[in-house]
């Protein structure tokens, strides 16, 4: 029997609250706000004795995850945490963490990369790491920061995937709000997470593993195959793991939350907090008879697009948010709506899309700003036209 | 301690022959030098370079030890990172402890230049392990560029010898005393050729509770340029010039370890090696005096240091 206790935390000590429950076998961090508040939150419970994981106090991001490759190769549970800068610095070892197949579990609090220095929210950070095959998964609260950190373990480790996980929330939005969190009893999310068996370890020494060989022209592309393989088990074992997880502690996860989408004809797509402010507008919208609908999308990587095809087949028009920018790409648009476009086009889908920039730097995003979308959205259900492919949410022009 | 030859060759090879590193390259001769001397079971990280690009070529494997090669800067701190899963794992009762030593290694390009900050932090954290310097003087896997532990005078591809500069102007950096200015346990300085004190500082690192170092001069005949059969001779050489002085740093007491009865030139040094043939150019010549009160004046510092022990 699951024991909840509802205590009010700011989204990182959710996520820290998580650590400590898991209680990994070792922990290397580094501090960045608005990351902060996990690791010296963790470092706490190092000093109170209430894990007695293994922390290692890096002297940078890219020497964390180094650590955490070193140890994740040595055949035990492993954890950290960062955010904007710091993910940036260990780019490199994201790439090799994945290709390696190491089950590292990190928590990211979204923040926007440099230049200018902004510690605030966007989504800069992690979707600059969306090609580094790792899992991503975002949260819109810090109860789901929390869920799906405790998921995260069971995702990586198992073993069809052994692929490391990104737990994402938005920083200060989430990170620093306070929230109500019901946070389960030790002993559940101790059982639900179960023991880790590694295939290899480095400590076996009767049975010496080579780790990190390098290949060339004749086993390179095999290897970059069986990781991309990896990934595409990976989106069934979220949802049973989503699934088991709702069964145990009451709160089922699946790969996106749809909220009014049953009879919708306009759909909004958006990733974490935003999806809040938008479910509210929604629902003001819909009682004033406009048929809309939210798409909360809780898995990135991999990404849903058959899943989200399917979702959207009887929307005619679709809005994608976009917290970050991919510079270059069509008309400047962002990550998430040149996945969605991808998707409906390759699925000979044709209902029209349409793209939003809001929120960089931590800009604030208003209600207005969805109900401009709203009405955009509407514009373009009537006309079957889209006057403007990619737009800005709440910026001075 | 005392190290019986007879004994130490019956062991069973930690590193295969069949790897790909070059004829007469000091890197397997000082490896298998190191990994014979330490009795206890050992995990072993190398460093993005000539060592990991010779031992691991996918799908094959020199290593018949446990092995992880991360990157190029990072080796220090992998090592260090399954270290703390060893001792965490032990201590929750989850593997036997069996005394494993934990073993990185890295070229100089790994450790002086790009893998400093890593090793400093491991080093500073105070995890147990050996870290092993490999020090060719360059960045040989790459084919030959400059790195902090060139040498003055050295001609490398980004340290070219022209009509105008004669090869690598700066001196090395002093990486042996940094390592040991973060008051670890052991610090030494070795060489292949003087193989039976190179094995008692690997058996007094593997001892050491807490980080050691060790700076071993390790001959590359393709960078350095000349016979693949000369290799050990040339890093004898460099220990009887006093450029490259045996010593340690034991518990904060330094001490040396060996004094050439005669100290030759660096010019003998020198000589023997391409990479300064430009030097004995006569606009160029200054250079070699030079080298020579800069040798001087480190050893008898490092003389200072070890007397006033
Ligand atoms: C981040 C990064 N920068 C550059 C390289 C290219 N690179 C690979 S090995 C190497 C030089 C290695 O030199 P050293 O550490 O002295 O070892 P050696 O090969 O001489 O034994 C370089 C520059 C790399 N692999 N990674």
């Amino acid at each position: 029997m699951v024991v909840s206790t509802k205590m009010a935390l700011e989204g990182a000590h959710a996520s820290a609250q998580a650590m400590r429950q898991i209680n990994p076998d070792v922990v290397a961090a580094y501090p960045i706000t608005p990351q902060t508040a996990i690791v010296q939150t963790f470092s706490q419970y190092v000093a109170d004795g209430e894990v007695d994981t293994e922390f290692i106090a890096v002297e940078s991001e890219h020497a964390a995850m180094s650590a955490c490759i070193g140890a994740a190769a040595a055949g035990g549970r492993v954890m950290t945490a960062t955010a904007a800068n710091g993910l940036a610095l260990m780019w490199e070892e994201l790439y090799i963490a994945a290709s390696l197949r190491l089950p590292i579990v990190m928590s990211v609090v979204n923040r926007a990369l440099s230049a200018p220095l902004n510690i605030h929210c966007d989504h800069s950070d992690s979707m600059g790491a969306r090609d580094a095959g790792w899992i991503q998964l975002y949260s819109e609260t810090g109860q789901e920061a929390y869920d799906n950190t405790i998921q995260a373990v069971r995702i990586a480790e198992h073993p069809d995937l052994l692929l490391p996980v990104m737990v994402m929330q938005d920083g200060f939005i989430t990170g620093h709000a306070v929230e109500l969190v019901e946070v389960a009893d030790d002993a559940s999310v101790k059982e639900f997470i179960g023991t880790y068996t590694p295939k290899y370890s480095l400590l076996d020494i009767d049975h010496p593993v080579t780790f990190g060989a390098w290949d060339l022209w004749d086993y390179y592309f095999e290897h970059k195959r069986q990781q991309t393989d990896a990934m595409s088990k990976a989106m069934k074992v979220i949802v049973d793991v989503g699934k088991e997880f709702g069964q145990v502690f009451g709160r089922t996860y699946g790969i996106f939350d749809a909220y009014a989408m049953d009879d919708a004809e306009l759909a909004i797509i958006v990733l974490s907090s935003t999806a809040g402010t938008a479910r509210t507008v929604i629902r003001e919208l819909r009682k004033k008879g406009l048929k809309i609908g939210l798409l909360k999308l809780r898995v990135f990587r991999p990404f849903p697009a058959q899943e989200l095809v399917a979702a959207l087949k009887d929307v005619k028009a679709v809005a994608v948010l976009d917290r970050s920018i991919s510079f270059g790409a069509m008309e400047g648009a962002g990550p998430l709506f040149l996945e969605v476009c991808a998707a409906l086009f390759a699925a000979g889908a044709t209902q029209k899309v349409v793209n939003y920039i809001y929120g960089l730097g931590g800009r604030d995003v208003l209600p207005e700003y969805i109900e401009r979308v709203a009405s955009d959205l509407q514009e373009i259900a009537d006309t079957g036209k889209v006057k403007s492919l990619v737009n800005y949410l709440g910026l001075r022009e | 301690m005392v190290i019986k030859l007879k004994e130490q060759a019956t062991k069973p090879e930690r590193l295969a022959p069949g790897h790909r590193f070059c004829a007469g390259c000091a890197e397997p001769i000082i490896i298998r030098q190191i990994l014979n001397a330490i009795d206890e079971p050992v995990v072993v990280g190398a460093a993005t370079g000539c060592t990991e690009i010779a031992t691991s070529m996918y799908p094959y494997t020199a290593w018949n030890v446990p092995w992880i090669h991360n990157a190029f800067e990072n080796v220090s701190t992998t090592i260090a990172g399954a270290e703390a899963m060893y001792r965490v794992l032990v201590r929750r009762g989850k593997i036997p402890e069996r005394n494993i030593r934990f073993i990185a290694i890295g070229g100089d390009g790994a450790t002086y230049d790009i893998g400093l900050q890593w090793l400093s932090g491991a080093l500073e954290r105070g995890h147990r392990f050996i870290y092993v310097c490999l020090n060719n003087e360059a960045y040989m896997n790459t084919g030959i560029q400059r790195s902090s532990a060139t040498p003055m005078g050295a001609h490398t591809t980004t340290s070219p010898a022209g009509t105008v500069i004669p090869g690598k102007v700066q001196w090395r950096k002093p990486l042996t005393e940094i390592i040991a200015a973060h008051r670890i346990p052991y610090v030494a300085q070795a060489a292949p050729s003087h193989w039976r004190d190179l094995m008692e500082k690997a058996r007094k690192a593997a001892a050491a509770d807490g980080p050691s170092f060790i700076n071993v001069i390790s001959d590359c005949n393709r960078g350095w340029r000349h016979g693949t059969e000369t290799s050990i001779e040339v890093t004898r050489l460099a220990v009887e010039t006093c450029y490259w002085p045996l010593f340690e740093v034991e518990n904060g007491v330094w001490k040396l370890n060996y004094k050439p009865r005669e100290k030759k030139p660096v010019e003998e040094w020198l000589k023997m090696q391409g990479r300064f043939q430009h030097l004995f150019q006569p606009q160029f010549k200054h250079v070699i005096a030079e080298i020579q009160a800069r040798v001087d004046e480190e050893w008898e510092s490092l003389l200072k240091k070890c007397e006033a022990e």
